[in-house]
């Protein structure tokens, strides 16, 4: 027996909105480390290299996990329950039913709405239950807020 | 104005007048602490004798009165700004000068009401009275009333937490749950409280010398009592009499914490904890609130057979909020059959959950622990042979000393804590409750209302998916918020999450492509499809049991 995966992908510019992140937390220190050995001469037989295997690492991160996670990273939203499949390495599965959600919300961070993304986030009652949705497009995603915030409006109850 | 403390016109209510004297007695004592040592160094003992030194001693008495003036007169602007009131909707404090603070509690929210007094409140008969909703959004969501009198405190937990009086013909009893034997007090020098009690002793003992400039002659006193004494006599004498110490204040410690223990069930469906020496607690868990229980071992207690009882209840313990982490403690470490017996007469089931037989885990999850135990005795090891490498002469041969020591006691003790980390796992369904346990320095038995579990989390990682095991955890508002059945099975896992909470898996689950070999992926042959709605605590309507209204 094993978890289906969900049915939804998430949207297609996640990859690029993921890229943007490996090479914006790769280049700033590779900037630096950069421009600091142009400036400091004794220190630039360290530092241009280090910067160099940094930024190789970066672009080779940003080739190679966005296509992985986006493969991996999967949504669904049933009458029942929220489903949502995450990780690379560390692989998650998350259920949470409707009648225990307690709060949706949406959020979109700079880079995410120069990518046209947002984020739901479903949470529960349990401090260590929330779900997040990340790379959706941002109309689908307040769709999505929208409907799972009828659901559960309609849903008696405290949810704990 | 409403006269003294009786209620106002309106219901508005005042704290216990007595407020300002126990200020002001506190800040007497703080006082007297600082002033003290003062008086000791410019006195020398002859403290009011000649003119000159009287002069530094007015001053310090002034420095004295003053602080203790004016904290009573803060105080008494403190009382006469806060007043309260119990309605018959909800429950009212308003307090503060220049802030004014208005905060209101729903009184169908209220799930505790919890008691303490100091022993200067004891002595006044006052006590403290925190009302809390058991709802995770900060502190906004407790008032806390300092102080009030002792049978105005009783008044207000039973009128805040009556509720209609539970079902009485389940054939459990209310009345008296467990009342402190005071045999159990054996089991108090073996928690972790004692080394660290000894170490603080040394600390103190320093810091105290420190006080008075002394702290050279301690150590060169206690340097000549070991004149003619090895450093490894030493080090042993004074490590035993730190320990002795710390057990020595272990004891101390339970008896003020655990002094007159009684847990009781009053007849409203409230679980109340009354305890301690000189602080005196109360401390009332609405049944509504309980999700389950954990019976917990920490490494000493284990060893001697002890075990101690935790409630799993909402709204205890914020999250990071250790003040109240005693709070959920039940039953101290109390011998280990007694200990399940207590977590079934809390829960009102014939037999403990929590001493159910669990199903075993894998022998991969074995082999898990094995190499996580070969790394942590290895990685000392490495640590140490580069610093052998590294470092010559007389630094070496003492490295390669502790070398030879590690080698010989790490890997050993390693592989023990994995193998009884491995024995130590297990999880299984025991009629309305899931059970899981863990941990080898500290292990807890878990018995959670399977109506309270709010969500499954299943995570895998890289390893974790070559040798076909699975994490499970079980999200739930209430206690740690998450429990966890470590390295199950991958489809055994996942069959006992489906038939813990009916209804939540099942659309997600789907054959595995290879045949299983075994044919019924179900472990448990008790299983019930739906657990039956028996009464039972976190039962209330609003639960609605396992199942999911649109399952």
């Amino acid at each position: 027996m094993r978890l289906r995966p969900p049915a939804g992908m998430l949207d297609e510019r996640a990859i690029g909105w993921w890229r943007a992140r490996w090479l914006l937390l790769t280049g700033a220190p590779v900037l630096a480390s950069a421009v600091l050995g142009a400036l400091i001469g004794p220190a630039r037989w360290w530092l241009w290299p280090a910067a160099g295997i940094l930024a190789a690492a970066g672009l080779g991160c940003a080739a190679f996990f966005p296509r992985w996670w986006f493969r991996f990273h999967r949504w669904e939203v049933t009458d029942d329950a929220v489903y949502v499949r995450t990780g690379a390495f560390r692989q998650e599965w998350r259920i949470a039913p409707m009648s225990r959600i307690q709060t949706v919300d949406t959020v979109r961070g700079p880079l995410e709405q120069v990518f046209r993304l947002a984020t739901v986030t479903v949470t529960t009652a349990s401090a260590k239950g929330a779900i997040r949705i990340r790379g959706l497009d941002h109309e689908l995603a307040a769709e999505l807020a929208g409907r799972l915030t009828r659901i559960t409006g309609a849903t008696p109850g405290d949810a704990t | 104005m409403s006269p003294g403390d009786g209620a106002g016109p309106d219901g508005w209510q005042r704290l216990d007048k007595r407020a300002v004297l126990v200020t002001a007695l506190v800040m007497a004592g703080l006082a007297a602490g600082v002033c003290a040592p003062v008086l000791l160094g410019l006195g020398g003992g002859a403290l009011f004798g000649d003119g000159p030194r009287r002069g530094g001693v007015l001053p310090l008495l002034a420095a004295a009165v003053v602080p203790v003036l004016g904290g009573a007169a803060v105080e008494y602007v403190r009382w006469s700004r806060t007043r309260y009131r119990i309605g018959p909707e909800r429950a009212e404090l308003h307090s503060g000068l220049l802030l004014v603070k208005r905060r209101s509690l729903a009184r169908s929210r209220i799930r505790s009401v919890d008691l303490t007094a100091h022993p200067l409140l004891r002595v006044l008969g006052l006590v403290k009275v925190r009302i809390g909703t058991g709802e995770h959004t900060g502190g906004d969501s407790t008032l806390e009333l300092h102080p009030v009198s002792r049978a105005e405190g009783e008044r207000l937990r039973r009128e805040l937490l009556a509720r209609p009086a539970a079902p009485a013909g389940d054939g459990h009893r209310n009345g008296l749950l467990a009342a402190l034997d005071p045999r159990w007090i054996r089991y108090a020098p073996l928690s972790f409280v004692a080394p660290l009690l000894g170490g603080a002793a040394a600390g103190g003992v320093m810091q105290v010398g420190e006080w008075f400039g002394a702290q050279d002659e301690v150590i060169t006193w206690v340097g000549d009592r070991f004149r003619d004494t090895s450093v490894g006599w030493v080090v042993l004498a004074l490590g035993t009499a730190a320990l002795l110490a710390g057990v020595v204040g272990a004891l101390g410690l339970w008896v003020e914490m655990w002094w007159n223990h009684r847990l009781e069930r009053e007849p409203g469906g409230t679980l109340r904890v009354r305890r301690g020496l000189l602080t005196t607690r109360s401390i009332s868990v609405e049944e509504r609130r309980l999700r389950g229980v954990e019976v917990v071992e920490p490494l000493g207690a284990r060893l001697a057979g002890a075990a101690r009882v935790d409630a799993v209840a909402t709204g205890i313990a914020e999250p990071g909020d250790d003040r109240h982490a005693d709070h959920k403690t039940l039953l101290p470490p109390v011998p280990r059959h007694l200990a399940h017996e207590v977590a079934a007469r809390v829960l009102r089931e014939a037999v403990a959950p929590t001493g159910t037989p669990l199903t075993a885990h894998p022998r991969a999850a074995r082999a898990r622990r094995l190499r996580w135990g070969a790394g942590a005795a290895l990685l000392p090891l490495l640590v140490l042979a580069v610093l052998g490498v590294v470092l010559t002469g007389e630094p070496a041969e003492a490295v390669s000393v502790v070398a030879v020591g590690c080698a010989l006691v790490l890997p050993p003790l390693a592989v023990l804590a994995a193998l009884d980390a491995y024995r130590g796992l297990g999880h299984g369904i025991s009629g309305a409750y899931l059970v899981t346990r863990s941990g080898t320095v500290l292990r807890a038995t878990v018995a959670l209302h399977r109506g309270g579990v709010i969500g499954w989390t299943i995570g895998q990682s890289y390893f974790q998916r070559r040798a076909g095991l699975v994490t499970l955890t079980a999200t739930t508002a209430a206690g740690a918020g998450a429990y966890h059945v470590h390295d199950a099975d991958r489809s055994e896992g996942l069959a006992f999450a489906r038939a813990a909470v009916p209804g939540l898996l099942e659309p997600f689950l789907e054959p595995a492509p290879k045949p299983d070999p075994e044919p019924d992926p179900d472990p448990d042959p008790d299983r019930e499809p739906k657990p039956d709605p028996g009464p039972g605590p976190g039962r209330a309507v609003d639960d609605g049991g396992p199942a999911h209204p649109r399952g």
